[in-house]
């Protein structure tokens, strides 16, 4: 009885101090249980909200799982061909330089079909701020091996593990756009614990102050799970992510103000 | 020093029952039910009333189905 009264005096609009932002749409995510995508997405969202920049902002969606991110991002969005986000942000940026422009796009989008467009649009310095999901697999089409798959990594196209004589070796894409001159700030982060989750947030709302200092391209890697295509729990799956997927991809920034980090 | 003392709102219909805000929880309030819902899963509900208002499970959710709420006593 005590508990009830309790409950009913914490639980007022007042005393709210989490609610999932209104810049989500009340759409029920596409993604598999405990999938990052939905987090990342939500936390974008978070972002431009906090800045008000609702009005200002329009999304690239990709093909892959987030291929839907325009039914669930309630701001202003455009869905690119296979792998050209980068282009169709760039055409967006430049006929519209005032808003904040971003596209969101996973590995096999970005570091396979679309490498051409992401690494020239890094070159280019495009003012645009890119999102990008690695889950070092083509989670959408049924887990294929991906250019990120780690070696030894086991998808539907490399059921004994990835053979890097045969299969050659992992791109680490990220490393590759901050050595181009185009790129200012580019960073490695995850939002599988809420501190991930934290930092993440604040090197989106950085990368968005960025681009609107007009300095050159954004780049935000988040590594993330895919618990269906690797065959895990997604509790298993955001272990196996730190045991694995982050010796090989290490968090932390590596290029901030047009510098490379020393590490 | 003030001692806060929080509750949370779960949306049962939008739990995918994936499990990953339980190990987020600092106090052991929230934890998977046998019960399913509508779609099938199995969801997250608190099971005492422990909880800070901290918010750790709602942002790791990630289809957002957490509200939060905190009050000083
Ligand atoms: C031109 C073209 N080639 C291939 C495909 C098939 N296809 C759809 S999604 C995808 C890979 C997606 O992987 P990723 O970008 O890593 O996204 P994830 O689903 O893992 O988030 C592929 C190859 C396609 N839709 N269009
Ligand atoms: S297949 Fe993988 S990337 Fe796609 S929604 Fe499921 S867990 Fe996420
Ligand atoms: S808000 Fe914090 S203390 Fe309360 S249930 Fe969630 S994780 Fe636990
Ligand atoms: S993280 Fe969200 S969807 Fe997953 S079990 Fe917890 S409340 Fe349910
Ligand atoms: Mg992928």
């Amino acid at each position: 009885m005590e508990d009830t009264l309790v409950k009913s005096e914490i639980i007022k609009p007042e005393n709210r101090v989490y609610k999932k932002t209104d810049l989500m749409t009340e759409k029920v995510l596409s993604y598999c249980p405990g999938c990052g995508h939905g987090t990342a997405h939500r936390i974008i969202m978070e972002v431009i909200e906090e800045m008000g920049l609702t009005e200002d902002t329009i999304g690239i969606a990709p093909v892959g799982c987030s291929v839907l991110a325009y039914e669930f991002m309630n701001v202003d969005m455009q869905q690119a061909a296979h792998g050209r986000a980068p282009a169709l942000a760039t055409a967006v940026k430049r006929l519209m330089p005032h808003k904040t422009v971003f596209t969101y796009q996973g590995d096999g989008d970005l570091a396979a079909i679309g490498t051409a467009e992401t690494i020239h649009a890094a070159n280019r310095g495009e003012r645009i701020t890119i999102i990008f999901i690695n889950n070092g697999i083509y989670g959408m089409t049924g887990g294929q091996m991906a250019p990120t798959t780690l070696p030894g990594m086991k998808s539907s196209t490399s059921p004994y593990g990835r053979d890097l004589d045969m299969m050659g070796h992992p791109l680490k894409i990220t490393e590759l756009v901050a050595q181009l001159p185009g790129t200012h700030y580019v960073t490695r982060q995850a939002v599988h614990t809420p501190s991930n989750v934290r930092k993440t947030k604040k090197a989106i709302r950085k990368a968005f102050e960025l681009q609107h200092q007009n300095v050159g391209m954004t780049f935000i890697e988040i590594v993330s799970n895919c618990n269906s295509g690797w065959k895990m729990t997604p509790v298993q799956a955001n272990k196996w992510m730190v045991d694995n997927m982050f010796p090989f991809y290490p968090l932390g920034d590596i290029k901030v103000d047009g510098k490379m980090v020393e590490g | 020093m003030a001692k806060v003392k929080g509750d949370i709102v779960v949306d049962i219909e939008r739990c995918k029952g994936c499990e990953v805000c339980i190990d987020t929880c600092p106090t052991g309030t929230i934890a998977m039910v046998d019960a399913v819902n509508g779609k099938g899963y199995h969801y997250m509900q608190n099971v005492n009333d422990a909880c800070t208002g901290c918010t750790n499970c709602a942002i790791v959710c990630p289809d957002g189905v957490i509200e939060v709420y905190r009050v000083k006593v």
